[in-house]
């Protein structure tokens, strides 16, 4: 195999591979956002007496 | 607009990601990829093959999940529906019938040739493909097994395993439909995906490992193997060859199952909130990285190792799959077990496209005629069963095969995603498109895909037709100037053409007839129901 016979095969295989590990590890590190269910203890009512 | 309808949606992110991506791998990738990259010199294809990529094959995924989850919304899963909404007239819905025929007549075929690679992985467990060393013995056993000798002959008793394996793998295709989106295809997909990349994997360094296979012939090594596949020519006269376009171009475009009405109903079970871009982008990045990275590493070198470059040149998919590859596993040490895993692969390769098929026609049936479950896959069955059963016997030269696989598999798919791209950059509006793909996007497209998507991807496309239709229905040859319609074209228009090519393209006819009734009626059930 030449010299470009490597670099051809190491950019093509090397980029569709990167993309396909990138876009995996992006999706499965991705956590959905959850929304938060106020409890009565975070209700501030901005009352300071007592 | 809205048909209320209960709504389906796919349980998983990763599951429809990997659906789709079971839809986009199949035989092609390991198959006619590494062969036409050899064909035509791997540096000026790659470019071409990627610059293809870049215009064509993801943004025609991006429009196909963006237009497919907008649907949705409106509570559509099928192309009519589809395209009802998308077009907003009631003509639209009749647009729609092409993302119905063309996974049904595709499909029609395709079940054949995934009971082949199921045929094959069991005779390479088996050893019964260890036919000694004349290629001869290999073509003669596969005509046989797929009765390619004479119409009919399928079904004759000495000649019937094509037709076992195929009524277990028809029946496996319609338990999964039956079983539903999560339950059958996103299920069945999660572990299927995954295993055939380890597959093609293990088979991959069976092959880089196998170093000098013959000592007498020390020339054919790992290392000129490789160079057979992915050293270039001359680049820049190669990259003048229109014909070189046209291969990476289609390429990309049949690779990533784009324009066959599949994605845009995968799509339209997606909350509309889900994330299409990244999504999109993943599934197209397992497709490529199946055909480039396993694809291109396996079939070719593999077959150089035993042949020389004399064993490659000049085969067609069908003749490097199912003849030269097992000769080549049955010379290689442990090659039952390793040709078993690649037929395996292929199986598996081949079912997630063909579950892919059925969807359309399920979720038509459903939501057009309000057929449950249980009817729509007993009728889907019925109809794609007879098609099987008209390719089967009608086997000679595979001619209805070829036939349905040229005017549908070839010429509707490249209309289907024309339509596509123009719907999303003119008709929805490349601004309000815009918006809709990047609804809940986990990530950004860079702006200057909007100009690619609303001008370059559809001019490019309608050239790469342009060029198809001169260089393989006109036949136009650019040497000598002439004219001379290809064996496609004879055989519907010559005095002499096949009567078995004139019954497949009346098939197709007839079908997408049935289909317009269908959706017709449809239509009417809709409007009583949204009125």
């Amino acid at each position: 195999m030449t010299l470009s016979g490597w670099i051809i095969m190491i950019i093509s295989v090397g980029f569709v591979t990167g993309l396909f590990l990138w876009c995996m590890f992006r999706v499965l590190a991705y956590k959905p956002p959850t929304n938060k269910l106020h409890g009565i203890d975070d209700i501030d009512t901005q009352d300071t007496d007592e | 607009m809205a048909y209320n309808r209960r709504n389906e949606y796919w349980s998983s992110r990763i599951g429809v990601i990997l659906a789709v991506a079971g839809s986009a791998v199949g035989l092609g990738n390991f198959l006619r990829f590494p062969g036409l990259a050899a064909q035509y010199g791997s540096g000026a294809f790659m470019i071409a093959y990627f610059i293809s990529l870049i215009l064509l094959g993801i943004p025609i995924c991006w429009i196909e999940w963006t237009l497919g989850r907008y649907a949705g919304r409106f509570g559509y899963h099928s192309s009519p529906g589809i395209f009802c909404v998308l077009v907003r007239h009631p003509f639209g819905k009749y647009i729609g019938v092409l993302g119905i025929l063309i996974p049904l007549v595709i499909f029609m075929y395709y079940v054949y040739i995934e009971a082949w690679c199921l045929g094959y992985a069991t005779f390479m467990f088996t050893r019964k493909l260890e036919l000694g060393n004349d290629i001869k013995e290999y073509v003669k056993f596969w005509s046989s097994f797929v009765g390619a000798d004479s119409d009919g002959l399928a079904f004759s008793k000495t000649h019937n395993q094509a037709v076992l394996f195929l009524g277990l793998v028809f029946a496996l295709n319609f338990y999964f439909i039956y079983k539903g989106l999560v339950r059958g295809i996103e299920a069945f997909c999660k572990y299927a995906v995954p295993i055939l990349m380890l597959l093609g994997i293990l088979v991959l360094i069976r092959v880089l490992t196998l170093g000098t296979p013959d000592p007498n012939r020390p020339e054919l090594n790992v290392n000129n193997a490789l160079g057979f596949m992915w050293n270039p020519g001359n680049v820049w006269a190669q990259l003048k060859n229109p014909q070189l376009w046209l291969a990476a171009a289609g390429q990309i475009f049949f690779s990533l199952s784009v324009g066959f009405g599949v994605v845009i109903t995968y799509a339209s079970y997606l909350r509309q909130d889900d994330d299409v871009v990244l999504s999109g982008l993943s599934a197209s990045s397992a497709n490529e990285f199946c055909e480039v990275a396993l694809g291109g590493m396996i079939t070719v070198p593999a077959a150089y190792l035993f042949f020389g470059a004399a064993g490659i040149v000049g085969q067609g998919t069908f003749s490097l799959g199912f003849n030269v590859l097992p000769m080549v596993f049955s010379k290689m040490p442990a090659g039952y077990f390793f040709g078993g895993l690649f037929f395996l692969l292929l199986f598996l390769a081949a079912i997630t496209s063909s579950l892919s098929m059925l969807q359309p026609g399920i979720a038509f049936l459903e939501e057009g005629l309000g057929l449950n479950r249980r009817q729509s896959t007993a009728l889907l069955g019925l109809i794609t069963g007879l098609g099987t059963l008209f390719v089967v016997y009608f086997s000679k030269d595979l001619k209805a095969l070829d036939t349905l696989d040229f005017w549908v598999g070839t010429v509707c798919i490249y209309i289907m995603a024309s339509i596509l791209a123009i719907t999303y950059g003119w008709i929805l509006g490349i601004d309000k498109a815009w918006q809709e793909t990047h609804r809940g996007a986990e990530m950004r497209i860079p702006a200057f895909f909007k100009l690619i998507i609303k001008y370059v991807t559809p001019s490019y496309l309608i050239t790469i037709f342009a060029l198809f239709v001169v260089f393989k229905v006109v036949g136009w040859n650019p040497q000598t100037g002439q004219i001379a319609p290809t064996p496609y074209v004879q055989d519907l228009i010559s005095n002499n053409g096949s009567p078995v090519a004139r019954l497949s393209a009346t098939l197709i006819i007839v079908v997408a007839l049935f289909l317009t009734i269908l959706v017709a009626t449809a239509g009417r059930r809709w409007n009583k129901i949204t009125r």
